[in-house]
């Protein structure tokens, strides 16, 4: 199946589906209270989404100088650091130091990068045993399915049905509560931290100017991933780039703030190297894995450059009427709602994924929310654009053309009026079956009735 | 060609066009770089006790345990009552000005993390007691480096971190705390700087909040 037809088989399902609509609406009007209250609470939320907007600009605009930086300070203390052009490349560096180390076991921390590389399945081939760590990234590993949100990886979920997972995947007791249910994996986790041979996490920042990747986390999964295994690997993509340590003053809280409606997340915790002498704790060796997979394509398109700021706070996902009715899945892609609609075409092929920028009401939710102003629902309309130019449709140019001469010529157009008014009361009869000329657009929704009177007539004949 | 020289190529060739800077309405090329996060950020009061108050409040929301004290000796107390109410059989700590002075009085197995120790005999302390390198009014947060409170893992491997710290390692908000660090550390960061914001939680389950996720279920500031 294509991607635009599993898309519009899915989409139906879902977007009829009452149980995953109800689960959605609490989850994020819950949301939307704890984050509105965090906003309310700066001195002026506008002027914070600028400068952040500002901040990201000036990194993803010297990216080289940046990425340099960040670079040459994680090796002057150890750090081991790899560029990887490809997904593949990516998951060939993992699993060499994977093997070079003979290492059985892989504890993770969430990171959404390794969602896109397909790296769990990689490591599970060469033979490992991978264990997600944070809690949501558990459920979704142990019911095979990718995360939901960028987030909230188990949002679609409720209790009772991940009360059921962990008692055929963990053995563990029946219950529906959540902190028995928390406790059950943080028993079950436990003993792979102290096991693991790799611990392996993502970044949510890279600091350009001492060297660091800043791991914003509340559960602290991340935390002991990057303590307790002998070797650490980080994936982070190039575009996660800020210049300064102090720009994270502003990011960190911002980051929590859209997240997840907090003033800041439980742990925010930056990593400058592998242990250093005198240190008694953390990994001996760590790797850092420098991803591009097609930022470097996105990023020649000064159009829409910006989409390199996102931060993936998941807050555009949040407030998208079309992510609210289709849910994450649907989109069959590792980055969902509107953000996932502007990079997937560059990072996967235009063509394939074209729908998903018609796959919006461009009511521009997304850009009005994003704290690093990404342009996002004019970004989908270049995608379209850009899809149009590249591929253009005959049956489209056709029907634009026809339209164009009707529009242009009052007569054929008042013609085509009074044919229309004949032709509507006959239509009805046939609403949405197979003879409906319309039957895409009607087979759920009404075609709005012609007026009895064009505006042209009634001007006319006004008194 | 490495793929280092190569992706930094694509970057610089991409690069060749340049982007205009969002919220200008593609007017401008270089941010203005007029505002620092400061002007935006909430608010915190004036005064020192403005901010302990501040502190003390954030620390309730976040269900932190915070005990502002006048004394070490009113330290010991609180940690003794700790001990006895969390029914402690283990802690581990890590030497320090404050620790030495206070967690001696415990008359509990000490394990030191400031040296070599065993990972397991960690896991299995009820209570971990480390130093800080400041409290952060603005966040309710505690901003720890492996450096100054006993590495990586003390503070995140037992169920309880209990946190030693004086009035005068308060700051205000999150800029100050970033500016601390670069003045402490200059060129010679500790490998981890954590920014810890209450204890462990997770809402992964129907977005409830849960305590003791992964890292400690309590957290304890005992300040003085």
């Amino acid at each position: 199946m294509t991607p635009v037809s599993q898309f519009l088989k899915d989409a139906r399902v879902m977007a009829a589906d009452l149980r995953h609509r109800k689960i959605i609406r609490t989850a994020l009007g819950n949301y939307e209270i704890a984050r509105d209250k965090r906003k309310a609470s700066f001195q002026d939320w506008q002027g914070a989404r600028q400068l952040a907007a500002e901040t990201k600009w000036e990194a993803v605009n010297h990216l080289d100088k940046h990425l340099e930086s960040f670079a040459a300070k994680l090796e002057a203390r150890g750090t081991k650091v790899h560029w990887a052009s490809t997904a593949e490349q990516a998951r060939e560096i993992v699993l060499g130091i994977v093997k070079d180390k003979k290492a059985s076991s892989v504890i993770k921390s969430k990171a959404m990068t390794s969602e896109e590389i397909h790296l769990n399945d990689a490591l599970e081939h060469a033979g490992l045993k991978v264990v997600e760590s944070d809690l949501g990234e558990l459920i979704v590993q142990l019911r095979n399915e990718a995360p939901y949100h960028i987030v909230f990886p188990s949002m679609h979920l409720t209790r009772d049905e991940i009360s059921e997972l962990f008692q055929r995947e963990l053995g563990s007791a029946p219950t529906n509560d959540p902190e028995e249910l928390t406790m059950i994996a943080r028993r079950a986790l436990r003993k792979k931290y102290l096991t693991a041979d790799i611990g392996i996490t993502g970044a949510n920042f890279a600091i350009a100017e001492t060297g660091m990747i800043s791991i914003t986390e509340n559960e602290g999964n991340a935390r002991l991933t990057a303590a307790l295994p002998k070797t650490m690997i980080s994936l982070v993509g190039i575009e996660k780039v800020l210049p300064k340590l102090e720009d994270l003053a502003l990011f960190l809280p911002m980051l929590a703030t859209m997240g997840t409606g907090q003033a800041l997340t439980c742990y925010n915790t930056m990593y400058g190297g592998p242990r250093q002498p005198g240190e008694t704790d953390g990994p001996q060796e760590w790797h850092v894995v420098l991803l591009d997979n097609h930022r470097t394509e996105l990023l020649a398109d000064a159009e829409q450059r910006d989409a390199l700021h996102c931060i993936r706070c998941g807050a555009c996902l949040n407030v998208c009427p079309i992510f609210r009715n289709v849910g994450g899945h649907t989109y069959g892609t590792t980055y969902s709602g509107p953000i996932g609609s502007v990079i997937t075409p560059h990072l996967r092929g235009l063509q394939d994924w074209k729908h998903l920028s018609s796959a919006s009401s461009l009511c521009g939710a997304c850009t009005e929310t994003c704290p690093v102003k990404i342009d996002l629902h004019h970004h989908l309309l270049h995608n379209r654009r850009n899809a149009a130019k590249g591929k253009p449709s005959f049956f489209e140019k056709l029907t634009y053309k026809i339209f164009a001469m009707a529009a242009s010529r009052p007569t054929l157009w008042k013609t085509g009026l009074a044919l229309a008014r004949i032709g509507q009361p006959i239509q009805r009869l046939v609403k949405g079956t197979a003879l409906d000329p319309a039957k895409s657009w009607t087979k759920t929704r009404d075609l709005p009735p012609l007026a009895k009177e064009s505006f042209k007539d009634w001007w006319r004949n006004r008194k | 060609m490495t793929e280092r020289e190569k992706i930094l190529g694509r970057v610089r060739e991409a690069l060749q066009v340049s982007a205009h800077v969002p919220g200008t309405h593609g007017h401008s090329t270089a941010p203005s770089g007029a505002s620092t996060p400061r002007h935006w950020l909430p608010k915190v009061g004036e005064s020192i006790d403005e901010q302990l108050a501040l502190f003390a409040r954030n620390a309730a929301e976040l269900k932190a345990d915070f005990q502002l004290l006048n004394s070490a000796e009113e330290m010991r107390t609180a940690l003794l009552s700790l001990r006895d109410k969390e029914n402690w059989k283990r802690a581990a700590t890590h030497s320090g000005q404050l620790t030495d002075a206070i967690c001696p009085t415990l008359n509990l197995p000490l394990l030191r993390t400031d040296r070599t120790y065993d990972v397991e005999a960690l896991e299995g302390c009820d209570a971990g007691i480390s130093e800080c390198d400041a409290i952060i009014a603005q966040t309710g947060t505690v901003l720890v480096t492996n450096r100054s409170a006993g590495g990586r893992a003390l503070s995140v491997l037992p169920p309880h971190h209990v946190v030693l710290v004086r009035r005068n390692q308060l700051v205000a908000d999150l800029p100050a705390a970033f500016m601390l660090v670069k003045e402490k550390y200059a060129d010679k960061y500790p490998s981890m700087i954590s920014f810890i914001t209450g204890p462990s939680r997770t809402g992964d389950i129907e977005r409830i909040l849960v305590l003791g996720a992964h890292g400690p279920k309590k957290l304890s500031i005992l300040c003085f």
